[in-house]
């Protein structure tokens, strides 16, 4: 920053150092990555003839390609440029090939739920039924053409919204309460330190144990027999939320100016005052979004909830007593255990068309977390 | 009631009043700060407690009938071995992301990246197993099958499944699940790399690479450490995904066939129908999970941590 330079002086050195932050001024350098894009494109063409004419495995033909773009790209920037140029563009090329990396699997994850679950998202049987009363031999009649399609997910979205909604319950008032004490009363004290510290750790606790934890202590409290229940669920998955919902809390009333709590300080307010109607007003748009984020982060959950829950088939609206089941329960039973082990594709139809749902719903919490903070910040100076 | 106070006795203005809203609203904040703490000891004893019975038991009364001990460590070992696979496989590649985010991508183009990065965390886990198995296992078993022909000599590569259904790619597919977490926190600490340094290294004639080697991945290596192991406390209690995927069985080292199991699997797969000493037993497999993860994890905080106190940064 400091070798700032005025890009209107036709000095020639000063025209060099203009471009510090992309291009490298080297003597070794070629003047383009042109040969790079052409190599690719060859590699492409040579992928798909191995591919379609002499019938190689479609991977197997891209990743030969691949190894012979990188060899090929090394020998032709090294004779244009020198070794290190080659050497640039060779790790150039693997750090798009990392990104190609990631995103195929997101993509094919994606095709594959959107063309399984298709097609009975929308059908009203699946938003509309449960699995109670509905037998292997209903999936045989619908297969062979003499039944109709029954049994849904109903009591699984009902479920998902339950045991959700008291973990948000749970989860949002001890963690932002949490958060407040961490910025506005801990602050540095040993206390806060220690606090902040064993919530990063709670972070790292598999969901798995949380739904241990949470069964352990039903089954000490009300029985071993009664202890599956929504509740526990929600237990299960406000140990998994709170740590979230404090650290993006925290990070929000952080950024909360000291300015305004000193204004509303000297004027009188009392401090609790000040946190309610000054602080937290202020932080609202990023509180709302961190709290969006962290429901998105546990409404996918099976695990814990396996553990704790169980897995119902029928509609329970009440989550202190018996089982219920969420969507990603329900579309993992129906995965593993079809309802016809020799008709399987009515239930794995189901299974898909559950995973969509829950794949929906988690996008359009992301999205709304960032509409959230994009609309609703507060309107600073930056 | 604060008035009267305050006007008989004068010197006790200079301390500050205190308001029942204040105590009602700091003892509240202070509770669940305290309480946070109490969940995180009650996690650990609740565990113990209901772990018990099979930690005390008979040995021939467990599951293979040689006590807990060798009914967890194969447990143990396939746990382990999975998600360290899952984090080799995962480290360069989301290294690879993150300087391509922070370093190679056009500024407005690694926004639109750090949302497709999000969206892979968010999806949730019950779905990667879903695919895992419908689609990716199916598609490893050409490679599978190669393996086993032309390395078939290295214990690692015995047998191919036939359904794919094995550690490897379980571990694969952990793999893409832990990409985020290692990418966000690498991609955190590559922006923070001093722009003095950068610049520095390129004015002295560095391409981009040399200046990312020299610059770049010695300031950000304490941060990719820690994602590291973040990604790996991640993998370990990763459940669903191995449930579904792989076809358990007893450990064996050939990681493209069928065999070993994790521990979360082997509690998801069997809580549903467990009782008495087995419900005992995997509780106490779940307790021994715990342990690990916390171990991993309180490693890579220390190790993230003592980043932050040197870093200069902000």
């Amino acid at each position: 920053m400091s070798i700032q330079t005025d890009p209107h002086q036709g000095d020639i050195h000063h025209a060099r150092l203009d471009d510090y932050s992309g291009v490298v001024p080297s003597p070794v350098r070629p003047t383009t990555g042109r040969p790079a894009q052409l190599l690719g494109l060859g590699a492409l063409a040579l992928a798909v003839v191995g591919w379609q004419i002499f019938d190689l495995h479609l991977g197997a033909a891209l990743a030969g390609a691949f190894v012979l773009y990188l060899v090929a790209v090394y020998l032709v920037y090294r004779s244009l440029g020198g070794p290190r140029v080659a050497v640039d563009q060779l790790m150039r090329a693997l750090v798009y090939f990392a990104f190609v990396c990631a995103v195929l699997p997101l993509i094919s994850l994606l095709w594959t739920v959107l063309a399984e679950g298709a097609a009975k998202i929308v059908s009203p049987a699946f938003l509309t039924q449960t699995m109670n009363g509905v037998t292997g031999l209903h999936d045989q009649a619908y297969v062979e053409g003499t039944g109709p399609f029954i049994g849904g997910a109903y009591h699984a979205i009902i479920g998902t919204l339950i045991v959700t909604g008291l973990a948000t319950l749970i989860s949002v008032p001890i963690g932002m309460f949490t958060a407040i004490y961490l910025v506005e009363y801990g602050n540095k004290g040993r206390l806060a330190r220690w606090i902040r510290f064993f919530v990063d750790v709670m972070t790292g606790i598999p969901s798995i144990v949380a739904g241990l934890f949470a069964f352990a202590l039903f089954s000490q409290i009300f029985g071993i027999r009664d202890a599956k229940m929504g509740l526990a669920g929600a237990v299960a998955l406000a140990v998994l939320m709170i740590p979230t919902v404090v650290r993006n809390s925290e990070e929000m009333l952080r950024i909360v100016p000291n300015e305004l709590r000193e204004a509303a300080l000297a004027l009188g307010v009392p401090k609790w005052r000040t946190v309610v109607k000054v602080v937290l007003p202020t932080a609202a748009s990023g509180l709302a979004s961190g709290i969006t984020l962290a429901i998105a982060r546990v409404i996918g959950e099976t695990a814990p909830l396996l553990v704790a829950i169980g897995y119902a088939r029928g509609l329970n609206w009440n989550a202190f007593e018996n089982a219920m089941t969420t969507l990603a329960v329900y579309a993992y039973s129906m995965f593993t255990k079809p309802l016809s082990p020799a008709v399987r594709e009515p239930s794995l139809e189901r299974a898909w068309a559950a995973a969509l749902m829950l794949v929906l719903i988690v996008v359009a919490l992301n999205l709304l977390a960032r509409l959230i903070a994009k609309m609703f910040a507060p309107k600073t100076g930056r | 009631m604060n008035d009267s106070v305050a006007t008989e006795q004068r010197p006790a203005r200079t301390k500050p009043v205190r308001r029942v809203g204040d105590i009602v609203f700091g003892g509240a904040s202070l509770g669940s700060a305290v309480l946070i703490l109490l969940t995180l000891v009650g996690v650990a004893v609740f565990l113990v407690i209901k772990a018990m019975p099979a930690l005390t038991a008979d040995p021939a009364e467990i599951s293979g009938g040689k006590g807990f001990f060798s009914y967890v460590w194969p447990l143990v070992f396939g746990t382990v071995v999975c998600s360290l696979i899952a984090m080799v496989l995962a480290t360069p590649v989301a290294v690879g992301i993150a300087l391509f985010v922070s370093h190679y991508s056009p500024r407005r183009l690694g926004a639109g990246i750090g949302f497709v990065i999000d969206l892979l965390a968010a999806v949730p886990s019950v779905v990667f197993g879903m695919w895992g198995m419908a689609v990716f296992a199916p598609k490893l078993f050409p490679l599978y099958g190669w393996l086993e022909d032309n390395l078939g000599f290295i214990p690692l590569f015995g047998e191919a499944s036939a359904s794919g259904r094995t550690i490897l790619t379980a571990s694969i597919v952990l793999a893409v699940m832990i990409l985020p977490i290692i990418t966000s926190v690498s991609r955190e600490v590559f922006l923070q790399t001093p722009r003095l340094h950068e610049e520095a290294a390129l004015a002295l004639g560095a391409t981009r690479w040399e200046m990312i080697r020299t610059a770049v991945l010695p300031f950000g290596m304490p941060g990719v450490v820690g994602g590291t192991m973040l990604g790996l406390g991640r993998a370990l209690g990763e459940t669903m995904a191995v449930a579904i995927i792989l076809s358990p069985n007893v450990f064996t080292w050939n990681f493209i066939g069928s065999g070993n199991q994790t521990i979360p699997a082997e509690i998801a797969l069997h809580f549903p129908e467990a009782s008495g000493l087995r419900l005992a037993e995997l509780i106490a497999a779940g307790l021994v999970l715990f342990v690990i993860t916390l171990a991993v994890n309180l490693f890579a905080r220390w190790i993230v941590d003592r980043r932050a106190e040197f870093s200069g940064a902000n």
